[in-house]
């Protein structure tokens, strides 16, 4: 619930920083949404195995019958339905705050979203178990994380300017492409090395 | 080094794979001085020999120069950057625990290399762009090697059980090694204005002769010297791993 309003606050915050005689909202609007989706993604990534370490919870679900890589996929899920929350809550409010016309557009953004979302957040559940136990874990995820949202986050505002200019997604072949290796290649990579984080 | 004596000294359960460990670690220790020491001098010479007996480059004059340090830098700054991703993979496929020290000996060197590119490059793009700093394809890549390691050097701090850090931060090296090809290509997309590369690009080497053989030059003293300060850093590595694990055995 924080990380929603968090994400409603970012994207007020954005709005006010931008100097209305000389930028026009659209131009500033592909930028707000992704810092907006990044760092309330962070924010929840951050809180995702809290859960689990303050009850004992972890131990519980490493001792069940089940492979390390379906608690994995299994967190992966939760997180992706909280980002993908996050998202359902960040997009309308973008079109009411930026002014925006997203008629035929708002399937692309979604399946952009996902696209986008889908690489860091599975890099993001590993980490954010890795930095559970760690000091000054609210800061080491960002640390650790932040870079490896850049790729997909240059990657979604490129092809979000692209669409608010009227372009079909079609113009956008290369960046989704990238996209799709990026999810590929990190969700492959996060379930092999999940299980050295949980090791004990 | 000094303390090597004291350490031995102190030693008073006799492990024939402790010593054996800690040999190895000062053989390392010795190894990488001298190693040092060779590249150090080299370098002195190498400077000698691009500043005074390479070519003034036509259009970019004296300021071109700098490419012989920055250049070589920046090579082992990404082999320092490879081989962390590579001995944490090796990790956590072994087990070996000197993997895990060689890989964080290689990320403090490589974090240095990387200040050394990201110092060198933004003197030379001021008179030759007019700008300290572009948002381009290989100064982003390299601003994100730094960000990686430091970021792999600060989680190392913060955790105190040496298998969970030797794991965890295995985990970060192997996904750091992967992200910098797609920082790479995605800032390629977003745009670029780097020189372009005048030795591995597909037409040959564009270099003039005398400038590349210094440039080669400027390469292997970099490797030697990052080689040279990883043998050292390890080693150290090694004598701090032995003494943590005695005090561990010692309560």
């Amino acid at each position: 619930m924080a990380a929603l309003v968090f994400a409603a606050l970012i994207l007020v915050i954005f709005n006010f920083a931008r100097d209305p005689t000389v930028l026009r909202a659209q131009d500033l609007a592909p930028s707000a949404l992704w810092v907006t989706i990044t760092f309330a993604s962070v924010t929840a990534l951050n809180r995702a195995f809290a859960v689990e370490l303050d009850h004992g919870a972890l131990d519980g679900l490493l001792l069940a019958p089940v492979g390390r890589e379906a608690i994995y996929l299994g967190k992966l899920l939760g997180n992706l339905l909280f980002t993908g929350l996050v998202q359902a809550i960040t997009i309308p409010l973008f079109v009411l705050f930026f002014n925006l016309d997203l008629h035929g557009t708002l399937p692309a953004i979604l399946l952009l979203a996902f696209l986008a979302t889908v690489g860091f957040t599975a890099v993001g559940t590993v980490f954010s178990a890795l930095t559970a136990r760690v000091q000054f874990n609210e800061l080491m995820l960002p640390v650790l994380l932040l870079p490896f949202m850049v790729p997909p986050l240059i990657g979604a505002a490129q092809v979000t300017s692209k669409l608010l200019a009227g372009r079909p997604l079609a113009d956008s072949a290369g960046w989704l492409q990238i996209l799709v290796t990026y999810d590929i290649v990190f969700l492959t990579l996060s379930v092999l090395v999940f299980p050295a984080v949980l090791d004990e | 080094m000094t303390s090597s004596s004291s350490l031995s000294a102190s030693s008073s359960f006799p492990q024939s794979s402790t010593s054996s460990a800690v040999v190895a670690a000062r053989k390392s220790i010795r190894l990488g001085q001298a190693l040092t020491v060779l590249a150090l001098v080299a370098l002195a010479a190498h400077y000698v020999r691009a500043i005074q007996y390479t070519p003034i480059e036509a259009t970019q004059g004296l300021a071109q120069k700098i490419f012989y340090v920055h250049v070589p830098a920046a090579w082992s700054a990404f082999l320092a950057f490879g081989i962390l991703g590579v001995c944490s993979a090796l990790f956590l496929w072994l087990h070996d625990r000197r993997l895990d020290l060689f890989a964080e000996a290689s990320a403090e060197v490589g974090t240095v290399l990387t200040l050394i590119v990201l110092t060198t490059g933004p003197l030379w793009g001021k008179p030759i762009w007019g700008t300290w700093w572009q948002w381009e394809v290989r100064l982003t890549s390299t601003l994100f090697l730094f960000f990686l390691m430091v970021g792999y050097l600060t989680l190392r701090r913060s955790i105190f059980d040496p298998l969970e850090r030797a794991r965890y931060s295995a985990v970060v090296g192997i996904l750091g090694a992967m992200l910098v090809p797609f920082i790479h290509l995605s800032v390629y997309m977003f745009r670029t204005i780097h020189p372009k590369p005048v030795i591995l690009n597909p037409e040959g080497p564009t270099l003039p002769g005398s400038m590349l053989s210094t440039l080669l030059e400027g390469v292997a003293i970099m490797t030697v010297m990052y080689l040279g300060l990883v043998l050292v850093r390890y080693g150290i590595g090694r004598l701090q791993d032995e003494k943590e694990a005695r005090h561990a055995a010692q309560g």
